[in-house]
């Protein structure tokens, strides 16, 4: 048995997350949230579990990450987690859920491809914004539910969500549609949706870097999140830097004070000779690396002010592909995570 | 050139400097994908351009709290006002965009009181104004309408900057307004609000089949309440613009004016410049004017004799010799070179499909922007580009 595999069993029953079946990933453009909402697929798949992993937006980025076929509204299998979990994959899609929605209940399946024809689902989706939210939020908290011979058909599901500027207004659908229909089946869907997103059920979390606008939104999100009653999740920090100077010289090189001689003289012993610019260089992109590291302390201290469990993912300088998401599973389970 | 610019080596550099002096380039539109730097890099230019004498005027939307304090923008404020602060013979002004103002606003300018009231109170106009989906795109070219005119009128401004709202497409600042022009003049919405005007349902027999069952499906999924508020709406509004297409059109056609110049903002990173790509072909295909890209946030190396192999094996031996500083500055430069190498090859498949257009690159920044000598510090990266 690996070391990482023995890691694994030690966390079987050691999640942060015990009873969670609904994970909703927010987080302000451009902090990796796709990405973030991936790796946590592959980290709550492993084991033999089988996780969905849905988004909403319409934009691909679940293929793209995986590299895999365009994705379309039925579920399709994305990848196999470690020991033996798998993970599926669906692009939800407003039009087709109203069209289920019709059918299932006025049996109006046919004047609805008619009405998709005249771009009528579009318009009716467009005057009432909320009502396009109920369908996807509604579709979710299906395949929360699914069920197949008395089991869940999946142990979780993930949902790459929209941003955090968008986050309550998309969850709350209750408040959505409040004056919308009073009754009938728009009503009774958001009730349900509602039972699920507002239980402990579900937890919604934030994908943050360690920047001032991503922090600062994610606080905004989770006030907002809390003022309507919704579950906050975890904080995920992604692209944390690595330190990788040590107290002293973190100060040194903030100061600018790092011994230029000195580098000289080690870099001599290993036969690397620097002549003064590319000394000069060295040293001021040490100062550089400080001063980044000094910003994410600075920001990582507001995070810790807002109380909620908090996972950190490292920055990769070669990027993210499919292999990589590998490893930030394993990370987020390292922390808890499942 | 700088040395920043080895990232991209087929490129021309993007002449920052001559977009500014250029006293016939009067708007500088900045668009982005959201995430890549858009509102600072607008800020930075609006107040390069000010300093080398221009009278500009800078729109922001949504700015980090931290760079609208360095603009003295305390709190949301939907005119502009004196930047202060500013050197050389220049002036500059900033504003946030407040989108529900700017709308309550429009309606206000365009109907009598009486009328506007009604329309400011009626539910789905507050959605509209405060939730639609392309709203804050469509309000922003109705600012900018308005700072052009007291630009042009009063003689103001002689360059307007304006940023533009953080969508997960930047093409959707050039098609939202047009998507709600287009909604709120379109086939369906003037069917809706027919009944209203004929008087009555008995109008809506003679209409197809095909809309009877809209309305019908409609009602059931909205309820009454929905419809009858969008009926109102459009009675009240549909005599007093003149078509909301019409005035989308407008605007559309201002960008695309001489005047104009667009500068694209992105990062180093796919999606970023995926979407970059997409806005550049779409420029090229409207004719509207590409000043040049602005690639920000790039990771750039002097010490370009030392390459990340060599710096990681000494890095190793260094950490033998218990030398742990000249360690960990070692592995600061291999980190560094393996993020310039990933990004130079994300870049390079961008210009090799768009070679014509000029980028400037920019450095990444260690830290965040909080006052003008930051803005300064971007502006001059800019140029240097």
């Amino acid at each position: 048995m690996s070391a990482a595999y023995a890691h694994y069993v030690a966390h079987e029953t050691d999640s942060d997350w015990e009873g969670v079946r609904l994970h909703v990933v927010t987080g302000k453009g451009g902090t990796g949230k796709t990405t973030v909402a991936g790796a946590l697929a592959l980290a709550l798949a492993t084991g033999g579990r089988r996780v969905l992993l849905i988004e909403v937006e319409g934009r691909q980025g679940i293929a793209q990450l995986f590299d895999v076929p365009p994705l379309d509204y039925n579920d399709r299998r994305i990848a196999s987690a470690p020991d033996g979990g798998e993970v599926f994959g669906n692009a939800l899609d407003s039009e087709e859920a109203l069209l289920e929605f019709l059918d299932m209940f006025y049996n109006l399946r046919r004047a609805g491809s008619a009405l998709k024809k005249m771009g009528a689902i579009d318009f009716a989706t467009t005057i009432a914004p909320g009502v396009r939210d109920v369908l996807l939020t509604g579709k979710t908290k299906e395949a929360v539910r699914r069920k197949s011979g008395g089991d869940y058909v999946y142990d979780a599901v993930v949902m790459d969500a929209p941003p955090t500027g968008r986050i309550t207004r998309f969850l709350n659908v209750n408040n959505e549609i409040a004056d919308l229909a009073k009754t009938g089946p728009i009503r009774s869907q958001a009730d349900a949706v509602m039972a699920v997103i507002a239980s402990p059920q579900t937890a919604v979390h934030v994908v943050t870097l360690l920047e001032e606008m991503p922090v600062q939104e994610t606080g905004d999100a989770i006030a907002e999140l809390t003022a309507e009653g919704l579950p906050v999740g975890a904080i995920i920090v992604n692209q944390v830097r690595i330190p990788l100077l040590s107290g002293v010289d973190q100060q040194r090189a903030l100061t600018h004070t790092l011994d230029l001689v000195q580098l000289a003289i080690d870099l001599e012993s290993v036969g690397i000779t620097a002549n003064d610019s590319t000394l000069a260089a060295l040293i001021s992109e040490s100062a550089d690396h400080a001063e980044r590291v000094a910003l994410e302390d600075r920001e990582r201290l507001t995070i810790a002010a807002l109380s909620r469990p908090t996972y950190e993912l490292p920055f990769r300088p070669d990027g993210i592909d499919p292999g990589s998401l590998y490893d930030l599973a394993e990370a987020l389970r390292d922390q808890g995570v499942a | 050139m700088s040395n920043a610019h080895a990232v991209v080596p087929k490129s021309s550099v993007f002449d920052v400097d001559a977009m500014l002096a250029d006293t016939t380039v009067r708007i500088i539109v900045c668009c982005g994908a959201g995430g890549v730097g858009k509102t600072t890099t607008a800020a930075a230019l609006a107040l390069r351009a000010a300093e080398q004498g221009r009278k500009v005027v800078v729109l922001t939307i949504d700015p980090a709290r931290r760079l609208a304090q360095s603009l003295g923008l305390g709190h949301l404020d939907n005119d502009p006002r004196p930047v202060l602060g500013i050197e050389g013979g220049g002036s500059l002004d900033a504003m946030m965009l407040d989108m529900k103002r700017t709308f309550d606003e429009f309606v206000e300018s365009a109907a009598d009181p009486e009328r506007a009231a009604t329309i400011l109170a009626n539910p789905f106009y507050q959605s509209l104004s405060s939730s639609f989906a392309g709203t804050q795109e469509y309000m922003a070219m109705e600012k900018l309408g308005q700072l052009r005119n007291s630009a042009v009128v009063e003689n103001r401004w002689d360059l307007i900057v304006v940023d533009t709202p953080p969508s997960r497409s930047a093409l959707d600042f050039l098609d939202a307004p047009r998507r709600l022009g287009s909604f709120l003049d379109g086939r369906f919405i003037r069917l809706l609000a027919a009944p209203a005007k004929a008087g009555g349902r008995a109008y809506m027999r003679v209409l197809s089949a095909g809309f009877g069952v809209f309305t019908s499906v409609l009602s059931k999924i909205l309820g009454g309440q929905v419809l009858t508020d969008v009926q109102q709406f459009v009675a009240s509004i549909d005599t007093l613009f003149g078509g909301f297409r019409e005035r989308a059109d407008e605007t559309y056609a201002m960008l695309k004016a001489d005047d104009t110049a667009f500068v694209v903002i992105t990062a180093p990173e796919r999606d970023a410049l995926r979407e970059a790509s997409y806005f550049v072909e779409r420029l090229d295909g409207d004719d509207m004017p590409l000043a040049g890209l602005v690639l920000n946030r790039v990771a750039s190396t002097t010490a370009s004799g030392l390459d990340a192999a060599t710096a990681t094996s000494a890095a190793a031996r260094l950490s033998d010799l218990a030398a742990e500083t000249s360690a960990a500055v070692l592995r600061i430069h291999a980190q560094l070179v393996a993020t310039q190498d990933r990004q130079r090859r994300l870049a390079e498949r961008f210009t090799s499909a768009h070679r014509h257009v000029p980028i400037a690159v920019v450095p990444t920044m260690p830290a965040d922007v909080t006052d003008l000598a930051d803005l300064r510090t971007i502006g001059q990266a800019l140029a240097d580009g």
